[in-house]
């Protein structure tokens, strides 16, 4: 095709773009829809967001089985993509649950919140599918910056402020590294496409400066997802952002950025994987370790969860550390048990998030010593937020069992049994300070009596997402069936 | 008469390791942010410079996509600047210390 005819008929696959245009005309709506509602309806934004990412969970679904690329191999429609599209829309269905409540009472700019939301959401939908240097950067810019505005929404709470100010100066530093590295990858290989890069920098390996962009992208994407040492900002901003933002960053931002560290270590440098494995084998083992071990001193329950999640995001860089192109049936397990860990973890952590909110939601407290004897004020509650920490822990009856099990048994398949023995020693850990929360709440006696009532909205949202959990206990066969070697 | 494309990049490494010592050392919130302004402009020049070596424009194309960020970055990250140091009096980092461990 000659240039002239490409320009005026460019052959654009707009199915395989449809959920990312959906998502992107529904928040358009909601913004245009906030500027014509009376203040004391402006809660209808909600409604009409949960229809947007309805209507993008239908186009993910309509593409269901499909392989294509369009726009020159930017975008790329697999059952990975697929997958991870699907998994951001339900993380957004449950945001919208928990944020319902919380920005209607507070009176923060409903409108603008439920507007930034979905267009942090589209990044991460955009993300999934993303297959070329500069797609992959703008969706990671397109999940951060709004979700910075999100962190700093309220704006005479000192807290939020300091919260965004953090988060904004990290990210923004993460970003400017990122890029370096990507600049410098775009020198080396002469093209921004995963596939491209991947065939031209096999043949420079040893050159320092391949190692040296690699490890700039690696930095970048490390603060992207809290791993240690690059974790600072996130407990203080999830602390002091609202708890349903801070729930979306826990989730949908974290794993985002998981998407693109994906996309880039099995597509784009997998050959020269020998030299960046051991990179990730370090990150892996001191997120796992140092999120556990300040995990255990917490007294506050978003931070709890803060430390948590960064523990959390080292069990999936375990994954990235086993990335070997020679031996491909290790790697195919490296790939799926990440995926599996990924969509189990995005279920578990956003479950425990929505029981804080709901019990702060009444009591106004986010203290730990304020759950003691959950179970007698409110039964629902403590056995929802016990269920979702004992699926963080890791311990039957829940789907995060099986998470920890299947990178146990990648991490043992490609026979790097050092790394699935730091895994176990720190599920152990892990199990003590999730233990203990449980313990708290069904054992110790309350000091007040007085009954918790929870919004149906959110218990809801909460037991449907504790079912599915344990429905995938009993039946792992759901999860697996999502988990794709598409991607590599 | 042509400059050679290491000379460019050596600038633009300079001017990165600049940004990044200038973002990590000093504690006025702007001026952090006027460094970190600085490492995205080397990676243009960087991005700028290998597009002419490589004789294709995809580089130059994405150093439109980083201005545009950078010009997003620099309105959220002023507003809340603002906001802080309206409520403070300052734009200090080591005064914003409310949240810790």
């Amino acid at each position: 095709m000659d240039l002239a005819q490409a320009i005026a008929q460019p052959s654009v696959d707009w199915h395989a773009l449809s959920p990312d245009i959906v998502l992107a005309a529904a928040a358009c709506m909601v913004l245009i829809a906030d500027l014509f509602l009376p203040e004391e309806s402006k809660w209808l934004a909600m409604p009409l967001s949960a229809a947007g990412i309805l209507g993008t969970l239908a186009a993910v679904v309509s593409l269901a089985g499909e392989h294509r690329t369009t726009l020159g191999g930017a975008v790329e429609i697999d059952t990975f993509a697929l997958v991870f599209k699907g998994l951001f829309c339900v993380i957004g269905l449950i945001v919208l649950a928990m944020s319902f409540g919380y920005f209607r009472s507070g009176r923060y700019y409903q409108g603008e919140y439920y507007f930034l939301m979905l267009c942090s959401l589209l990044g991460g939908v955009v993300i999934s599918s993303a297959r070329e240097l500069v797609t992959l950067f703008i969706a990671l810019e397109l999940i951060s910056i709004p979700a910075i505005i999100m962190t700093a929404l309220r704006k005479a709470d000192v807290k939020s402020n300091e919260a965004a100010l953090k988060f904004f100066l990290f990210s923004v530093l993460s970003t400017a590294v990122m890029l370096y590295g990507m600049s410098l990858v775009y020198g080396i290989t002469g093209s921004t496409k995963l596939d491209e890069i991947r065939s031209s920098i096999a043949s420079s390996a040893d050159e320092p400066l391949v190692v040296l962009s690699v490890i700039f992208v690696v930095i970048g994407f490390a603060f992207k997802i809290s791993a240690v040492p690059f974790h600072f900002w996130a407990p203080d901003t999830y602390e002091g952002a609202p708890s349903p933002v801070a729930a979306f960053l826990s989730t949908a931002s974290k794993i985002g950025g998981f998407v693109g560290l994906l996309v880039l270590m099995f597509r784009a440098f997998p050959e020269v994987a020998d030299t960046w494995r051991p990179a990730f084998a370090v990150l892996a083992t001191l997120t796992m370790t140092v999120g556990n071990l300040i995990a255990l001193r917490q007294q506050h329950i978003i931070r709890l969860l803060a430390y948590s999640g960064i523990a959390q995001s080292g069990y999936v860089l375990v994954t990235l550390a086993l990335i070997d192109p020679s031996r491909p049936e290790a790697n195919a397990q490296a790939l799926e048990s990440a995926i599996v860990y990924l969509v189990i973890y995005g279920i578990m952590d956003l479950g425990a998030f929505a029981a804080a909110v709901a019990f702060a939601r009444k009591t106004g407290t986010y203290f730990l010593s304020d759950y003691a004897g959950l179970w007698r004020r409110s039964p629902v509650l403590a056995t929802l937020m016990a269920g979702f920490l004992l699926s963080l822990a890791g311990t039957p009856p829940m789907a995060g069992a099986w998470a920890k099990l299947f990178v146990f048994a990648a991490a043992i398949n490609s026979e790097v049994y050092w790394l699935a023995a730091v895994m176990g020693v720190n599920a152990v850990i892990a199990a003590w300070y999730y233990l203990a929360v449980v313990k708290r709440m069904f054992l110790d006696s309350p000091e007040v009596d007085e009954p918790i009532e929870v919004p149906y909205l959110l218990r809801a949202t909460m037991g449907v997402a504790a079912f599915a959990l344990l429905a995938v206990f009993i039946y792992p066969a759901f999860i697996t069936s999502l988990a794709d070697r598409s991607l590599l | 008469m042509s400059v050679p494309p290491g000379y460019y990049l050596a600038l633009a490494g300079l001017m990165f390791s600049v940004g990044v010592v200038g973002a990590l050392t000093r504690r006025n919130a702007i001026v952090i942010f006027m460094f970190i302004e600085l490492m995205l402009n080397a990676i243009n020049l960087i991005f700028v410079t290998f597009s002419r070596m490589w004789g294709h424009v995809d580089g130059q194309i994405l150093v439109f996509f980083v201005l545009v960020v950078a010009a997003a970055e620099v309105v959220v990250g002023l507003a809340i600047i603002l906001v802080i140091s309206r409520r403070r009096g300052t734009a200090n980092v080591d005064d914003v210390s409310l949240l810790k461990w």
